[in-house]
């Protein structure tokens, strides 16, 4: 039988690599996560053959845990997504962590390498699950989105890091007795957690996820050496190579290292670049921005948080659709860290019907943008600041950006004045081609497609 | 010896990783993760495996393990597929 399970088990690992490799593809990405979810019903099945378990409470944490993710994962609504991914990286991760736990009890003497094994998956599973819930709380705006800082945080933080490490070197050295010390490292790890992430503000999310999504799976590779299990090594490392890639993508688009990310708390202190901005703000009317998209033949959105915010996703392509009738090219130009989490604009913008061919990345539209007529900017403000490319003083200097002020005409949809998430001004606001639509960006953008349909009927 | 095995193992899962998700458009990032997400739920066969343990604290860990991974496995490929669906192109077929 045992010869059975670890065949099912090399199947489940060829199953979760073919499923993340067509993952990779628009094309083959849906049957891609149904090939990997068949790996992982296999892998559970040849688990249940093994004999001797407790059945009856199986049967209880299957259908308890089955539920609550069947319903979290039919009732989110798409701009909750983040949220929504956070938790489930937190629920792996905690899993992880009680895999460790729950191993020790059952053999308190473990050799050396299980004891190192053990002491991984603890630490790594537990800061997965407080560092996600976290997450969860900033995203859901349940918490504060901004950086929390606090004096010493920085050596707090070492020293948490530091006892977690010191104690988990005794616990290895000798297991037997050492109970209590895993106990304190489980303890340690969960406050770690929470001190990792609260000092990161919300526009740093898309990072924080990555990585969180990369320790949840580096918690079920440690979880693996705890059993000496194949599949989990292997899962738990795919999982946590590609959160890694993930984070590493963010981290360029963004033009920071992790290192700074992690213990920064961008934002918290306003470093405001040096140079003056210059020129007056210049508002326009939905019926004069009306009169200059009418009259447009190219048209590029940019959409950022805001259109989130705003749940605008619906309205942007019923205006676009207005747009492709009277004849302009519409796209939709994709910051890879708009939004709270990689690739939150092209969920959205799926969710709405936008074909992914009009999605596209920084890097194909800015060559050609002066041949935009009009750049319409939907909720975005730091990934479209033109202080990256010009102020050296800037905090966000050297970040990739769309380069919008190099369109003819640049809308910008914004409630009010306030600056982005990094509280760094945006000179883009004050450039002579730029004109701000201020008012609720759902509302603003139904307004312009009214105008459209009116211009229509009339006709 | 099975811990240098498993080791190996574990060091190939690494490079293969790596260039499995090498490059991926940036529109299936947010799949992508949730999908992978929904893999790291593996931990569920080392909590099914764990209610083998006697005591009533070891059982409430080892199930509370198996309800989280679960809720890991199911939410993370439904809200995957849910994602998925929605991703279309422009030609009409």
């Amino acid at each position: 039988m045992t010869t059975v399970i670890n065949l099912a088990y090399i199947v489940a690992s060829i199953l979760f690599i073919y499923g993340l490799k067509m993952l990779g593809r628009v094309e083959t990405a849906r049957r891609g996560n149904m090939v990997s979810a068949v790996g992982m019903l296999l892998a559970i099945i040849a688990t249940l053959l093994l004999g001797g378990l407790d059945y009856v409470w199986i049967i209880v944490g299957l259908v308890v845990g089955g539920a609550i993710g069947w319903w979290a994962a039919a009732a989110v609504k798409m701009t909750q997504m983040p949220e929504m991914v956070a938790l489930f990286n937190g629920s792996g991760g905690l899993a992880s962590m009680l895999v460790g736990w729950v191993e020790y009890i059952r053999n308190p003497h473990p050799d050396v390498i299980t004891s190192i094994a053990i002491f991984f998956a603890v630490l790594v599973g537990a800061v997965a699950f407080t560092g996600s819930v976290i997450a969860w709380g900033k995203l859901s705006e349940v918490m504060p989105g901004k950086p929390m800082l606090f004096k010493g945080q920085q050596p707090v933080n070492a020293l948490i890091v530091g006892g977690a490490v010191v104690l988990g070197i005794i616990f290895v050295i000798t297991p037997p007795t050492t109970y209590p010390l895993l106990l304190a490292v489980i303890g340690l790890s969960l406050i770690l957690g929470v001190l990792a992430v609260i000092p990161i503000g919300g526009a740093d999310m898309p990072i924080v996820i990555s990585l969180m999504n990369s320790y949840s799976g580096v918690a079920g590779m440690a979880a693996g050496f705890v059993i000496q299990n194949n599949v989990l090594i292997v899962a738990g490392t795919l999982v946590g190579a590609s959160g890694l890639i993930l984070t590493q993508v963010m981290c360029k688009a963004m033009n920071r290292s992790l290192a700074n990310v992690l213990f920064s708390g961008f934002g918290a202190v306003t470093t405001a670049g040096t140079m003056k901005v210059e020129g007056e703000v210049k508002p326009i009317t939905a019926e004069d921005a009306y009169y200059i998209l009418e009259a447009a033949s190219s048209v590029i959105f940019v959409p950022g948080y805001g259109m989130a915010v705003a749940q605008a996703q619906h309205a942007v392509k019923e205006l676009a659709d207005l747009l492709e009738e009277n004849g302009a090219e519409v796209r939709y130009a994709i910051h890879p860290v708009a939004g709270r989490m990689p690739g939150h604009m092209n969920v959205l913008l799926a969710e709405a019907n936008v074909p992914y061919e009009q999605l596209v990345e920084p890097d194909d539209v800015n060559p050609t943008m002066e041949m935009v007529d009009v750049a319409v900017v939907i909720g975005a403000n730091d990934v479209v600041n033109p202080a990256a490319r010009e102020d050296e003083t800037s905090p966000l200097y050297g970040m990739p950006i769309i380069n919008v002020d190099q369109a003819r005409t640049t809308f910008v949809l914004k409630r009010s004045m306030n600056p982005g998430f990094s509280g760094v001004d945006n000179p883009l606001f004050f450039k002579p081609n730029t004109r701000m639509l201020f008012g609720d960006a759902k509302t603003s953008i139904s307004t312009l497609a009214s105008e459209f349909k009116e211009a229509a009927a009339a006709a | 010896m099975t811990m240098l095995l498993l080791l190996f193992i574990f060091v190939m899962a690494i490079f293969l990783g790596l260039e499995l998700i090498g490059k991926v458009p940036s529109q299936l990032h947010t799949p992508l993760m949730s999908g992978s997400n929904a893999i790291s739920g593996i931990s569920i066969v080392g909590a099914l495996a764990a209610t083998e343990i006697h005591g009533t604290f070891g059982t409430v860990l080892a199930v509370a393990a198996v309800a989280f991974a679960t809720i890991n496995v199911v939410g993370g490929y439904l809200v995957t597929d849910r994602m998925l669906a929605m991703f279309k192109t422009g030609k009409k077929d």
